[in-house]
């Protein structure tokens, strides 16, 4: 089992570090895990913003670079789910199919349903509020839609409760979303801000340390705002607690 | 990089009070809608079976409104078809003037709001007065609702007062809702009395029975059907269901996902005039057929009007309905607006964080925010896709389609970092109005790997 492991744009440029994480805590559980070079962006901020053409080459890019994996797996939902989405539309034009879209998985919906550890090294004694980002939630199905009449489970929740010492929370409004968008989060900025401040105060409001997630772009705009407001809470990738003392 | 919502939405949420009690209350309502979908362990196979049936009826209407016409009019109705906005209400005019109508009474209905009904009529000098309590308070206040089911969800109880004392010499100062309400109940019973004509919209139209069902809370379609002589019901042509038994599915899911209700107060069946009395039965397409042909957005017609999808919505909860160039505002407007007249209405689609919750509270299951995602990619085509979008798209995708220059500026990115504040925060950066940007790392991942430093 090869795994090529998908760093996105932003994690590469901002946050490294849960790159790193990524790597040490998959090869922590065993997996044969390889990073193809020179990797850029899945697309998605293009097509979001109405300039789906624009993504053709990087998709056909995405999927020669990773054609020798058997699993493609990165710490972004919202990039992982935009590959698994919308390739196969992106090149349909292609002599062949796509080979992303059928093998690639977002780092906890992969941990959590192909390898399944019983058990982490990993302690961290601090109360977190999770994110549920809406491309996790509704397109990736990492934990049950609030709006949907379907049983409680959560991914996050589940992975992080093998973490030790942890206290895990879920704000009020669950799954509403954080407002960042991509280019929404220019061009309707107001309305984005008020989201993401919004967003912010539910974590605070649970007596949360950190705000801890499976997709940085939710992330990047929160802190963002906790940033720019002085507010006294952080943010972490999920990744970062999994393999927090490897 | 603006658009006209984009800029209203800025304007709402300039009174942070009343925008946070607005984001507030429509909450509110969305969790009330949850609870009661979650009283209904067969939620889920409701909406799957809404769906089905919608995509059925509206294949299959060639067949269903003849079936509806053929038991309306044995039924004893007139029926009438409508083919756009001007030939509907040039209809319910002409019935009226038949019936030397001069006061007309109707309860809310967007397909009036959507062909200028009570326009057309007062032009031609009959008054028109509705009568649900939202909209009669927008319409003495001359403005359109801001919501498809609670119209006047955006004004408070305060300039209610002041409104009541110009129209109906209330108090001045006395705000407290019952006594506004017996207020308005007291001046409506007179325009009851004094109506020749009652009209109402119809949520769901049966074939098998030719009768049209209204569903509401306060009951005065129901007064005002009950007093004169003549009934005027229309509707837009996919309201149609095939039975009875369609029509339960709807009835379960209607008021739960909209209001959070498990039914509305009233839920009444029109099916035959009264003793002495006519009733005209309109079905509307104005715009209907073509979206039938259109595979990417036929599913709009799967709408009920529920309203749950702007309940849900961040962005039309922080917004309001009157920062939408469209009449009818959130998800569903969005898209239809964009069925209308897409070079009138492409300012909406930037309304939308693609945050997808407005799929899963639809009833019916329209794919809200696929359709908008699927708008975004035409615009372009369209000749409207922002200019400075287009600039920051192209100009990734040069970036990102060279992964040398991607690398070399990720090595030069750590110097945005150390910019003296003015630079990064000025009028052009917009993210940076709410945010501080994020900083880039000294080393990228791609650096670090090459380097063997991932370890």
């Amino acid at each position: 089992m090869k795994v090529g492991l998908f760093i996105p744009c932003y994690i590469n440029a901002v946050y490294p570090q849960v790159g790193v994480a990524s790597y040490k805590l998959l090869k922590s559980l065993g997996v044969d895990v390889d990073y193809p070079l020179d990797q850029t962006c899945c697309g998605q901020p293009m097509a979001n913003a109405g300039f789906e053409d624009e993504s053709k080459e990087l998709a056909k890019r995405f999927d020669r670079l990773f054609e020798k994996y058997d699993y493609i797996v990165g710490p972004s939902a919202s990039c992982v789910v935009f590959v698994r989405d919308n390739y196969g539309n992106l090149l349909k034009e292609e002599k062949h199919r796509c080979a992303s879209e059928g093998k690639i998985y977002d780092i906890c919906e992969f941990i959590h349903d192909i390898v399944k550890p019983t058990s982490l090294k990993a302690s961290f004694p601090h109360k977190v509020s999770i994110q549920n980002s809406c491309h996790g939630v509704r397109l990736m199905h990492l934990s049950a839609p609030s709006e949907l009449n379907i049983p409680y489970y959560n991914k996050l929740r589940d992975l992080l409760s093998l973490v030790k010492g942890i206290e895990v929370v879920e704000p009020e409004r669950p799954d509403e979303c954080c407002g960042f968008g991509g280019m929404f989060g220019v061009e309707e900025h107001a309305i984005s801000g008020q989201m993401g401040r919004d967003k912010v105060k539910r974590h605070m409001d649970t007596g949360a340390e950190y705000i801890v997630g499976a997709d940085s772009s939710c992330l990047m705009h929160q802190s963002g705002i906790i940033s720019r407001e002085k507010l006294p809470i952080k943010t972490i990738h999920i990744v970062e607690i999994l393999a927090a003392g490897l | 990089m603006s658009t006209k919502h984009s800029k209203a939405a800025e304007k709402f949420l300039e009174n942070k009070e009343q925008a946070a009690w607005h984001d507030q209350t429509l909450w509110m309502v969305r969790a009330k809608r949850d609870k009661m979908s979650k009283s209904v362990p067969e939620w889920e196979m409701l909406r799957d079976m809404a769906s089905a049936i919608k995509l059925y009826s509206n294949s299959h209407l060639d067949s269903l409104l003849q079936e509806f016409e053929k038991n309306a009019i044995a039924n004893g109705a007139h029926v009438y078809w409508a083919k756009d906005a001007e030939e509907y209400c040039s209809i319910v005019h002409n019935i009226l003037q038949n019936h030397n109508v001069k006061h007309f009474i109707k309860s809310k209905s967007m397909l009036a709001e959507e062909c200028g009904l009570n326009e057309y009529l007062q032009e031609k000098g009959i008054e028109v007065v509705e009568s649900d309590l939202g909209e009669r308070i927008i319409q003495l206040m001359h403005q359109r609702p801001s919501h498809i089911v609670m119209p006047a969800i955006h004004i408070k109880k305060e300039q209610i007062g002041e409104l009541f004392v110009k129209e109906m010499g209330t108090e001045p100062g006395n705000n407290d809702q019952t006594y506004l309400t017996h207020a308005a109940r007291k001046n409506l019973r007179n325009k009851f009395i004094q109506a020749e004509a009652a009209m109402t919209g119809a949520n769901f139209a049966v074939a098998s029975t030719g009768e049209c069902v209204v569903c509401t809370n306060e009951g005065n379609a129901d007064m005002g059907t009950s007093q004169p002589k003549l009934q005027i019901t229309a509707f837009g042509m996919e309201k149609i269901v095939p039975d009875r038994d369609a029509l339960g599915v709807f009835t379960r899911l209607l008021a739960r996902s909209g209001t959070g209700q498990p039914i509305t107060t009233y839920t009444s069946h029109y099916r035959k005039p009264r003793h002495g009395g006519e009733l005209h039965i309109i079905i509307v397409d104005n715009g209907r057929s073509r979206i039938l042909a259109d595979k990417e957005h036929v599913k709009t017609l799967n709408c009920l009007r529920c309203g749950a999808c702007m309940n849900t919505c961040p962005v039309y909860r922080r917004s309001g309905g009157y920062s939408y160039t469209y009449f009818i505002p959130g998800p569903i407007g969005i898209n239809l607006g964009m069925l209308k007249a897409p070079l009138h209405y492409y300012d909406n689609v930037s309304a939308c964080s693609l945050c997808h919750s407005c799929q899963n509270v639809c009833p019916a299951k329209v794919d809200l925010a696929d359709q908008i995602y699927r708008w975004r990619q035409q615009l372009n085509s369209l000749g409207v896709a922002s200019k400075s979008k287009k600039v920051m798209s192209g100009g990734m995708q040069f970036l990102m389609e060279r992964p040398g220059l991607f690398n070399f500026a990720l090595k030069s990115a750590p110097i945005a970092n150390s910019l003296p504040h003015f630079m990064m925060y000025n009028g052009l950066n917009d993210w940076g109005k709410e945010h501080d940007m994020p900083k880039f790392a000294k080393e990228s991942f791609n650096e670090m790997w090459k380097k063997n430093k991932v370890k």
